[in-house]
């Protein structure tokens, strides 16, 4: 074990990461009405506001959709703040003397940089923090354990975020939003991660190196499955940004059939008598014959999540015991997607309504960050090894030991040494 | 004195003989069926800066239609005409942003022809202009209650080009750009006239945001008023 890495709990420590959290959901569905109310560039300048220093941009003028996309703006500076901080308290808690300065020091840099307020400058932080968050996840995973190297990728992260919505602005590039959208997603996933890796319950849980000692190991099919359903609800929610980002409102106006059939006609004509009968309230642009089709395979995956999470609920509830909690969190995760169907079919049915499709947004975030939660847990909780527990013998799955990937070693707290070990019996956590 | 008298008699002799070979293209355009209901712009009236500029409940434009079928807001122009623009010798045309409302909603301009974007509200507006057409940039600015016009050119023609306000996203308006003068928009009872058009057959093309386009072959004749009359119709 790296003798600096502390496995102390710190409750201001977690503290501060579930408030980056929570701070970064609030994040999500501020900007999420920004794109609902279609008013991502009615703030045409960046990193200034109408002119103004963004902190000094007089109340008065919070208009229309300034107001939501201004407050994108400052909640996206506190969150940044936030980020910041933590990212340095990881580093300050987990390394010592001339390692502890420098990791400061630069942190400190990037900060400063940011406050020169020049595009050039802004452009070629963005364009570092790729390698830089490459670099800090590489090093995150040969430091099992360590958490200043997420921090690191995390800071990357909230700083090319940052640069991309000012880019989307002020290059007025509407595809930019397409990634500001995701990249926020994953953000939010990274800072749920970090919250949960400052948990008691982790470092109870997680102490030693291998699987827990507590909990049962997550057998390899339930893995994949929890890991493929999250994959599905990430590209899900591409989908989601790009439907969003084309700024064409709704391009199917009915639930659950699409103009009155279960396959629409998108031929030219058919679409062209679409956007005739649509009278729109805002500025949206016309419908296209692809953007029904995206929306078709929104709903197609959909109904995929649906079948693939509830798959994970019904193999958690068979495998594992009641009071396990990836059980819990995967019944957690059914009610979500349960809500989130519901949500985007009340979409349709209130033509877009701002507030419903800014909810359908908070509910897929929710969604991903507790498929990537449920992912971390399993992934950790993996066995590796031969092992004799009580009167059996397990025999290590052949494929497991060869998927004995990195990504395992870094979620241990310490380095995987070949051994062996005692597993507590698994009967008393199995359903009967 | 004299000479200016003998030059001014020459002028006024001459004029008609620049419009001999040209003539003037009228007509009507209705629209045939029955369009959707306007929808009732409700952000607009809920806006707390805004609703308090409209009494009644304001209602979307698409379809501005007379008792007989007079369609109003058709663009009509000549096409395949090109490379004859006066836009830069025009005078600007004035684009209003009024109660918070684009005034006009549907017009149109020439290639190199100033237009100028007022904004008579007490608000900021932004406008934000989303051309199609490569060579025109898309452009968006910020534009403060009393603050001067914003004075745009487009260089190369394109058929409604949408100018929005983000932050009043009900705000938006449709302009068309041309390379030639031959163009018009047709009023509240469907009449539109296109001036001097010079002589020559010509395919006449009508355009509506909603209603589609269709076309006309048509010659104009020396002096002679064309008049043409075309439907749109709602499918």
């Amino acid at each position: 074990m790296n003798p600096s890495i502390s496995r102390e709990y710190s409750g201001p420590l977690h503290g501060f990461a579930l408030l980056t959290a929570l701070a970064t959901l609030a994040l999500i569905v501020v900007g999420g009405l920004v794109t609902s109310h279609g008013v991502g560039m009615s703030v045409p300048d960046w990193p200034n506001t109408n002119g103004y220093n963004m902190f000094q941009f007089p109340v008065s003028q919070w208009v229309g959709g300034i107001l939501y996309e201004h407050s994108h703006r400052l909640v996206a500076s506190f969150v940044g703040l936030l980020t910041t901080v933590l990212a340095v308290w990881f580093w300050v808690r987990e390394t010592r003397g001339r390692n502890r300065w420098l990791g400061v020091c630069a942190i400190t840099a990037v900060i400063l940089l940011m406050g020169v307020r020049l595009m050039p400058v802004y452009i070629a932080l963005a364009a570092l923090t790729v390698p830089m968050a490459a670099f800090g996840f590489i090093r995150a995973l040969q430091n099992p354990g360590s958490l200043r190297w997420l921090g690191v990728v995390a800071l990357a992260a909230v700083i090319l975020q940052g640069v991309l919505g000012g880019l989307r602005v002020v290059w007025i590039k509407d595809q930019l939003g397409v990634f500001h959208a995701t990249l926020a997603q994953l953000f939010f996933v990274l800072t749920c991660a970090l919250a949960l890796l400052t948990s008691r319950w982790w470092l109870r849980n997680f102490t030693t190196e291998g699987p827990s000692l507590l909990l049962p190991v997550i057998p390899l099919p339930i893995r994949r499955l929890l890991v493929f359903s999250t994959f599905l609800i990430l590209a899900q929610l591409i989908l989601g940004a790009t439907m969003r980002h084309q700024h064409a409102g709704l391009a199917i106006p009915d639930f659950p059939l699409a103009y009155g059939r279960i396959l629409p006609d998108t031929s030219p004509e058919a679409v062209a008598v679409y956007n005739q009968r649509r009278l729109e309230i805002t500025s949206v642009n016309p419908i296209t014959g692809m953007q029904i089709w995206l929306q078709i395979g929104h709903r197609a995956l959909a109904l995929g999540i649906l079948a693939a999470v509830t798959l994970s609920f019904l193999a958690a509830r068979k495998t594992l015991g009641k009071t396990h909690p990836i059980r819990r969190l995967a019944l957690a995760w059914l009610g979500l997607i349960c809500v989130q169907v519901m949500l985007g079919a009340w979409t349709i049915w209130s033509n877009k309504a701002a507030d419903i499709a800014t909810l359908h947004v908070l509910t897929g975030a929710l969604s991903l960050a507790v498929g990537g939660i449920v992912t971390v847990i399993a992934i950790r909780n993996r066995d590796t090894e031969v092992v004799v527990a009580g009167s059996q013998c397990l025999a290590v799955d052949e494929n497991q030991k060869r998927q004995s990937s990195a990504a395992f070693r870094f979620f241990s707290p310490l380095r995987v040494r070949a051994s062996s070990r005692r597993l507590p019996p698994q009967r008393e956590f199995l359903s009967p | 004195m004299k000479n200016i008298y003998i030059l001014t008699i020459v002028a006024a002799l001459a004029a008609p003989l620049g419009s001999a070979f040209a003539g003037d293209i009228t007509g009507k355009i209705t629209l045939k069926g029955t369009p959707p209901k306007e929808r009732d712009i409700t952000p607009l009236k809920d806006d707390a800066n805004c609703g308090k500029f409209h009494s009644t409940m304001p209602t979307t434009r698409f379809f501005v239609v007379g008792a007989g079928g007079e369609l109003a807001d058709a663009v009509v122009y000549l096409q395949g005409v090109s490379g004859k623009s006066t836009g830069a010798a025009a005078a600007p045309a004035v684009m209003d942003q009024k109660n918070c409302e684009y005034v006009p909603q549907i017009f149109a301009v020439q290639t190199g022809q100033k237009l100028s974007v007022k904004n008579s509200d007490p608000v900021l507006h932004n406008v934000h202009v989303q051309p199609t057409a490569a060579g025109n940039k898309e452009d968006n600015k910020a534009q403060m209650a009393g603050s001067a016009d914003l004075i745009l050119s487009f260089d190369k023609p394109e058929l409604f080009m949408k100018f929005k306000c983000d932050v009043h996203p009900w705000m938006f308006a449709w302009v068309s750009v041309f390379d030639h003068p031959y163009f018009a928009v047709s009023g509240k009872d469907g009449t539109f006239k296109i001036a001097n058009v010079p002589a020559g057959k010509y395919t006449l093309e009508v355009a509506h945001r909603k209603a589609g386009t269709t076309k006309q072959e048509i010659e104009v004749k020396d002096g002679e008023p064309t008049k043409v009359e075309l439907s749109l119709e709602v499918k």
